[in-house]
């Protein structure tokens, strides 16, 4: 869910835009992205760390998204995530991290005034799909906790001018970790930790037209709940974790082969809390095919 | 539409497990009341550790339980009783778990939230937590692995010594509890034939308390707290009077002193050392034609406690621990180190699942209650089964803990004694699994910590003694695998700590309690 202690949104997912591919067609792609950071919030005292110096995360991604209808798609997504420091000794990690899938439905889309209003509803899940190593921050590569999201964004367009405003909540499972006990605020003897909710507003505006896309994001992440990182500490799972990020993102359809899409973006992470002050960017490309014609055989 | 039905019902139940897996429950959150084999009514005359003898200080003769004062002691029970909130009854079923597992619990907590490197000053160096000015940054303690290993030691055999001397006058003065003397109190918890007088739950609130002055000072007004808790608790079930547990509280705080006395004059005040001190290491290794440790934090930071192995032991004397310091560690520039360095390299270079796996758990490190708290949880945990006496409880912990602090102070003599690098800084090719320790290689302190503990325990719970050898084992060899010691470390460190466990078997053989 992007809710990591080293922040990587994945701008890219078209879960999080106003997008819908219609009955039988299948967009599937490839992303890879790579964010870093050198400063990261301790609580809210922003700080660097000599013994790790810079944090980087790079991560490939499949993603798919399918029409069932033409305002029902099913997508999903798998990463492998990489992390490494720039200074200290500490090892580097890497492994595939958690499968999400998402349903999205259109159930309202209409004309208001010159442009056009829609409405989507979405339900979301991601699981672990390996058994990586979750107490490392902030060098694991994940947080290994299972979630369930609902989210609800609307949609204006109004010529080749869209904005979009969505709120997501995600429920977190448990995770658990390698050893049988820990300290947030207090003392528990069992490898499981319970995991604070998130939720997520974001409001994404600029150009929007059947060959490109040009826009500019801002998101903004809370944990209900969490601690924070005390001083000098290691950061942890169940901590606070926040962030206010701004990014930029394009799809360009290739004119001659308008199967394919590139895709690329960039992001900053401008306020926080305990997680790193990161800056990303990410490319990839997207191919749609269609299947509508065998269907109908 | 029943089709809809059954996908809605698939998603919602996927919500509910997420949801309802949000409970998180410890192992000893609910346990049940302890309920001894045996009250261990001769256990007044067991050998004491500091304490010259059981009635070193006094403590009064109690009223009769006819006397008319007592009766209106067992009427303050009565008028608890007839009130308690689920809060009270929560705190006495928490306390009846037993009072030594619950304090050694809560030092635990405060080893973890205390155990945490002090970040440096603008020019690089490090300010030092100082126990005079404990508030200001960096809070006092930083409860590193020694620092706990002394405080769980210091805890632990203050409270041995002072329950020596509660089951000593439980003995002679034979006061029966309220829930034998008078029917209409209610036992919430079991009875057993211990007399009350004074109370062994007051006993324990006081001197742990008291210790808790010297060893937490920022966390003297939430123990005080939890010494209420622990005395409410034993009043509330009807298991002590008021004046059982003004009697027991005195007699602790009594007792803790001489074990302050003890700690002020012990050494450890020194073990910090002076730069003089940090730069002497490095150039009298050098001098030697061995390649000096060097701090591999960023700013470098000083060694760990330089001089806690001058800190006088519990378990043999300042002589012993020289003697019981292993001859040197590989040359750093012999081909025995060369092959054990590379050695690490071949785990760490691409590590297995299972070694990251069993390199955390027994990682134990910043932010954590140290390897000596990893091995009082597992003590702990075997011991709740037994249904030991309290004062059986705080013997064998007394016994597990007294050797985690002598193997502290052995491990961290020779590591000062050699000066030996860690494996990531003769071949910096070495990434470690889990954060560096800042001190010395060579012994490990995991492997010291463990082979001391697994052989005391064995001895203590022989039925587990092969479990508590695999355990020490896996977390020596965790140092390994993890990039963070050599084998001679880790195989030496086991040795080390075997044989100041065995001192502590001697002793336990010798105590009186078996």
């Amino acid at each position: 869910m992007g809710a990591l202690f080293s922040y990587t949104a994945s701008f890219a997912q078209t879960d999080q835009d106003a997008i819908m591919m219609n009955k039988n067609l299948f967009c599937t792609g490839l992303t890879y992205s790579t964010s870093n950071w050198n400063k990261y919030w301790e609580g809210t005292n922003l700080r660097d760390n000599l013994n790790i110096g810079t944090i980087t995360t790079n991560e490939l991604s499949v993603m798919g998204n399918y029409g069932i209808k033409n305002n029902l798609n099913i997508l999903f997504s798998a990463p492998y995530v990489s992390t490494k420091a720039s200074m200290g000794v500490l090892h580097p990690a890497s492994g595939i991290q958690d499968f999400s899938a998402w349903v999205k439905w259109m159930p309202i889309e209409k004309s208001l005034k010159k442009g056009t209003f829609s409405l989507y509803l979405l339900g979301g899940a991601s699981l672990p799909m390996t058994d990586y190593i979750v107490d490392y921050l902030p060098l694991s590569i994940g947080l290994k906790s299972s979630t369930v999201s609902g989210r609800l964004l609307i949609d204006y367009q109004l010529g080749h001018f869209f904005i979009t405003g969505s709120e997501t909540y995600t429920i977190r499972g448990n995770t658990k970790l390698e050893r049988n006990s820990y300290y947030t605020t207090s003392l528990f003897l069992t490898n499981e930790v319970a995991m604070p909710d998130v939720n997520t507003v974001s409001v994404r505006t600029g150009f929007r037209s059947s060959r490109l896309i040009a826009e500019a994001i801002l998101t903004d992440m809370k944990t209900l709940g969490g601690f924070d990182i005390t001083k000098n500490n290691m950061p942890f799972p169940s901590n606070r974790m926040n962030a206010t990020t701004i990014a930029a993102n394009f799809k360009y359809v290739i004119p001659n082969l308008s199967e394919l899409a590139l895709v690329g973006g960039v992001n900053h992470v401008i306020a926080g809390r305990n997680v790193g002050q990161s800056t990303g960017f990410y490319g990839g490309f997207f191919y749609v095919l269609d299947f509508s014609k065998k269907q109908k055989k | 539409m029943k089709n809809l039905s059954i996908k809605i019902l698939f998603a919602l139940s996927f919500v509910t497990l997420v949801y309802c897996s949000k409970k998180v429950t410890g192992r000893t959150d609910n346990l049940p009341a302890l309920n001894p084999l045996s009250i261990d009514i001769n256990a007044g005359s067991w050998k004491t550790v500091l304490l010259k003898r059981p009635d070193t200080f006094a403590v009064a003769t109690p009223l009769a339980v006819t006397n008319v004062n007592y009766v209106a002691e067992l009427n303050e029970i009565k008028g608890l009783q007839k009130s308690l909130t689920s809060d009270q009854e929560a705190n006495i079923n928490y306390w009846a778990a037993g009072g030594v597992l619950r304090w050694n619990e809560l030092m635990r907590e405060l080893v973890a939230k205390y155990n945490l490197p002090p970040y440096q000053n603008p020019d690089g160096t490090y300010p030092i937590p100082s126990s005079t000015n404990p508030f200001a940054y960096p809070l006092f303690p930083f409860a590193n692995p020694p620092y706990a290993a002394r405080a769980y030691a210091y805890i632990s055999a203050a409270q041995y010594d002072a329950l020596v001397a509660c089951w000593y006058y439980k003995k002679l003065y034979n006061r029966p509890a309220p829930y034998t003397t008078d029917a209409a109190i209610i036992a919430k918890v079991p009875t057993t034939s211990l007399p009350s007088y004074p109370s062994e739950a007051a006993v324990l609130a006081g001197v742990t308390a008291e210790m808790m002055k010297l060893l937490f000072p920022t966390e003297i007004a939430a123990i005080q707290m939890k010494a209420i808790d622990h005395e409410n608790a034993a009043i509330m079930s009807g298991a002590a009077t008021r004046s059982d547990l003004v009697a027991g509280e005195a007699l602790g705080r009594q007792i803790a002193q001489v074990f302050i006395a003890r700690a002020r004059a012990d050494n450890a005040g020194k073990a910090v050392g002076t730069p003089a001190d940090w730069a002497n290491f490095e150039t009298s290794t050098a001098a030697k034609g061995e390649i000096p440790w060097i701090s591999q934090d960023n700013p470098k930071r000083p060694g760990m406690l330089p001089f806690f192995g001058k800190v006088i032991p519990f378990l043999f004397d300042t002589t012993t621990v020289k003697a019981l310091v292993p001859p040197p560690p590989p040359s750093t520039s012999s081909s025995q180190m060369k092959q054990e360095t590379d050695e690490v390299y071949s785990y760490t270079n691409n590590p297995t699942l299972e070694n990251k796996q069993l390199v955390l758990f027994w990682g134990d490190g910043v932010g954590t209650y140290t390897p000596p708290g990893h091995w009082n949880a597992i003590a702990s945990e075997d011991f709740i089964p037994k249904n030991y006496s309290e004062v059986r409880w705080a013997r064998n912990m007394a016994l597990l803990n007294m050797s985690l602090m002598d193997a502290a102070i052995v491990c961290w003599n020779t590591k000062y004694t050699y000066y030996n690098p860690r494996p990531s800084q003769l071949n910096p090719a070495i990434k470690t699994l889990t954060g560096l320790p800042n001190f010395p290689s060579y012994i490990s302190g995991h492997s010291t910590f463990s082979g001391a503990a697994s052989t005391i325990l064995g001895y203590l719970n022989p039925e587990r003694a092969a479990a508590y050898t695999q355990m020490a084992n896996d977390a020596s060899k965790s140092r390994l695998v993890g990039g963070l010691h050599y084998k001679s470390d880790c195989t030496v460190g086991l040795t080390v700590g075997a044989s100041v466990g065995q001192y502590a078997i001697d002793r336990a053989k010798a105590d009186g309690s078996n």
